[in-house]
């Protein structure tokens, strides 16, 4: 499992990227991997609006369908469209891909992300429960 | 074996499995009866085949499947019963089969006594005072049954109560019913345990809350100890409680929804009842009520009156009708069978081997299978392939390894919370060397996972075709058969 260490993490498994008040947000390695293959993604529409902690999209694998929540307030400004037709890509290189671009409008909201070795502690932790 | 053609590709222009005599009677110009806009001026695109052709290929794919009747499947939450024959020979007597629903009452009093009686034993098994049976399956069920919940808060002019409360162990069913009720969906965690979580329980419940969904043993196959404190806390702020019948299976005889606080209950008839199911349906499911929701019932609600029965259509307050006449019929006709010859003992016997099975297959794989909730399980284990992920064999392939074994694979990836799960419900009707020959066949494939996981990675090797792309399936479906000339 790859952790990129150039990007901030949430603990619903989103990695973010902030450039000025722009935020690229998309799925975690660990999230693809635990998610197996992906067969359809759903992604808002460019304008849509959101607050920290709202569910802006969802991703169907053949496990299950679950939710991608944003980790900042702001609105969408751009949808990586070639995803809509290429699910898969998020399998190939989760760090590659990203989902969605936010104008934040809180950019403070960034600083409460994880980091790198926060977020690696995080699933750590997860897989240990698992076994438990 | 060797994959069979679809009908259409051994189909040869002209071939045809009748013969007509030459017509005797005037011929009618078809546009003149029919009207030119409404007739095809393309033939169909049928298959052209001889009889013996299509009974050879509709005998052969029938061959391919794999049911209760063939083999052990132990798809758990589902229940893959056996299905006694004698209820399809009771089914199909021409009293029952041949009946026609627009029948007058009086032609078809044993009917409505079948139904009648089956609604009191359904009552009976469940602690609830009434009983409908008009529901399709099991969803349908659910959705009758908030409709219910609905309809009595509304009519105490109660109109606050916008949600419904669902167990993140939940059947996805739950979530989707209370969304088509027209209710949001919140969730309720799980504690350590497996159980709902109490005091996350009181932090959500208020009084925008119309009821608590729960299945009780939940999904996780364990028993919710704490359920009389559960239906307090939903209670006490005006909520009712809706019992998911899914797993019934693991209590007849022994616990009742009704004396659990639940006032709204469901039932399978093809889960818990012996009725077929999984493509081999169609369901049943009922919904029972206590006494102060069933003037909410569905129409028709058939009552006794001296020794005749009726069919109640003045019920002012009802839900309304929910299904074409009153349901299916025919699986009512099964499941009454079932319970009469179970017998009340019988019925307990049911559970108690049920629960039985299911401990001895948790306590035979519980050293090469991680148990993620070490206790007593109900009529269902749920074990994990966390241990297997480790080595590179997935959930999914261990799935795939046992259908070289000759089994139908348990429940995959459910319930949501365990990692890697695999749900596993034999029933009561396996025997032990039954369950034997499958917890040899689990240990095998651990084992394989150890010292040759790419065997258990490129399963299975003796079905018909070898392991599906599923995600190519789901990302670009082929839903039809289409000849060479439309491909383009």
């Amino acid at each position: 499992m790859i952790i990129a260490d150039d990007l901030k993490y949430t603990k619903t498994h989103e990695w973010v990227k902030v450039e000025g008040t722009k935020c690229y947000v998309g799925l975690t390695d660990y999230a693809q991997i635990h998610l197996g293959q992906i067969v359809f993604v759903d992604l808002p529409e460019v304008g849509d609006e959101f607050s920290a902690g709202d569910q802006f999209a969802e991703v169907e694998s053949v496990k299950a369908v679950s939710e991608v929540y944003s980790p900042v307030t702001g609105t969408i400004e751009e949808i990586n469209e070639e995803l809509l037709d290429n699910p898969a890509l998020l399998n190939e290189d989760a760090y590659a891909n990203w989902l969605v671009i936010i104008e934040m409008t809180e950019a403070a909201e960034t600083d409460r992300l994880m980091s790198p070795s926060e977020y690696r502690d995080l699933c750590d932790k997860l897989d240990e429960e698992a076994a438990h | 074996m060797k994959e069979t053609p679809l009908i259409f590709e051994i189909s040869k222009p002209g071939r045809k499995g009748y013969s007509l005599p030459e017509c005797d009677v005037p011929k009618q110009d078809l546009s003149q009866i029919i009207g030119k806009d409404l007739l095809r001026t393309t033939p169909p695109n049928l298959p052209e085949v001889s009889e013996l052709d299509a009974v050879r290929h509709y005998t052969k794919l029938s061959t391919r499947n794999h049911g209760v009747d063939s083999g052990f499947y132990p798809l758990g939450s589902c229940t893959m019963k056996y299905n006694p024959k004698m209820n399809e020979v009771v089914a199909g007597l021409d009293g029952f089969s041949k009946l026609h629903p627009y029948q007058n009452e009086n032609s078809t009093q044993g009917a409505l006594e079948l139904m009648y009686s089956l609604s009191e034993m359904l009552a009976e098994i469940t602690g609830m005072d009434q009983v409908s049976l008009q529901p399709s399956a099991g969803a349908h069920g659910e959705l009758a049954g908030l409709m219910i919940i609905k309809a009595y808060h509304n009519n105490r002019n109660d109109f606050k109560r916008t949600k419904i409360i669902v167990p993140d162990s939940a059947h996805g069913t739950n979530p989707a019913s209370s969304a088509v009720a027209g209710f949001q969906t919140i969730e309720v965690k799980s504690d350590a345990n497996g159980e709902v979580d109490i005091e996350c329980l009181k932090e959500i419940m208020n009084e925008e809350v119309a009821g608590l969904m729960l299945t009780n043993p939940n999904t996780l196959g364990l028993f919710e100890k704490n359920i009389l404190e559960i239906a307090e806390i939903v209670h006490e702020k005006g909520g009712l409680l809706y019992y998911d019948g899914a797993n019934l299976n693991a209590v007849m005889g022994i616990a009742r929804p009704g004396d659990m606080g639940f006032d709204v209950v469901h039932l399978n008839l093809h889960k818990t009842f012996s009725t077929p199911h999984g493509g081999g349906g169609p369901g049943s499911g009922p919904v029972g009520v206590k006494e102060f929701l069933a003037p909410f019932l569905p129409v028709p609600v058939i009552t006794k009156k001296d020794q005749d029965y009726h069919l109640d259509y003045d019920r002012p307050l009802s839900i309304g009708k929910i299904k074409a006449f009153y349901g299916n019929f025919g699986v009512m006709v099964k499941a009454y069978a079932y319970i009469l010859s179970m017998g009340a003992e019988g019925l307990k016997n049911v559970s108690e081997t049920a629960v039985l099975n299911a401990n001895y297959i948790a306590a035979k794989l519980k050293d090469v299978y991680h148990l993620p909730y070490k206790r007593l399980c109900m009529h269902e284990c749920v074990l994990s392939g966390v241990r297997q992920m480790k080595l590179g064999v997935s959930t999914l392939d261990i799935a795939k390894r046992l259908l070289d074994f000759g089994y139908h694979p348990p429940t995959v990836y459910f319930p949501l919370i365990v990692s890697e799960a695999l749900m596993v419900e034999p029933t009561e009707c396996e025997s032990l060397e039954t369950l034997d020959e499958f917890i040899e066949a689990m240990r095998t494939i651990a084992r394989e996972a150890e010292t040759d996981p790419e065997m258990v990675k490129g399963a299975p090797y003796t079905t018909v075709v070898s392991r599906l792309d599923e995600a190519l399936a789901a990302r670009k479906p082929v839903l039809r058969w289409k000849k060479d000339s439309e491909n383009d």
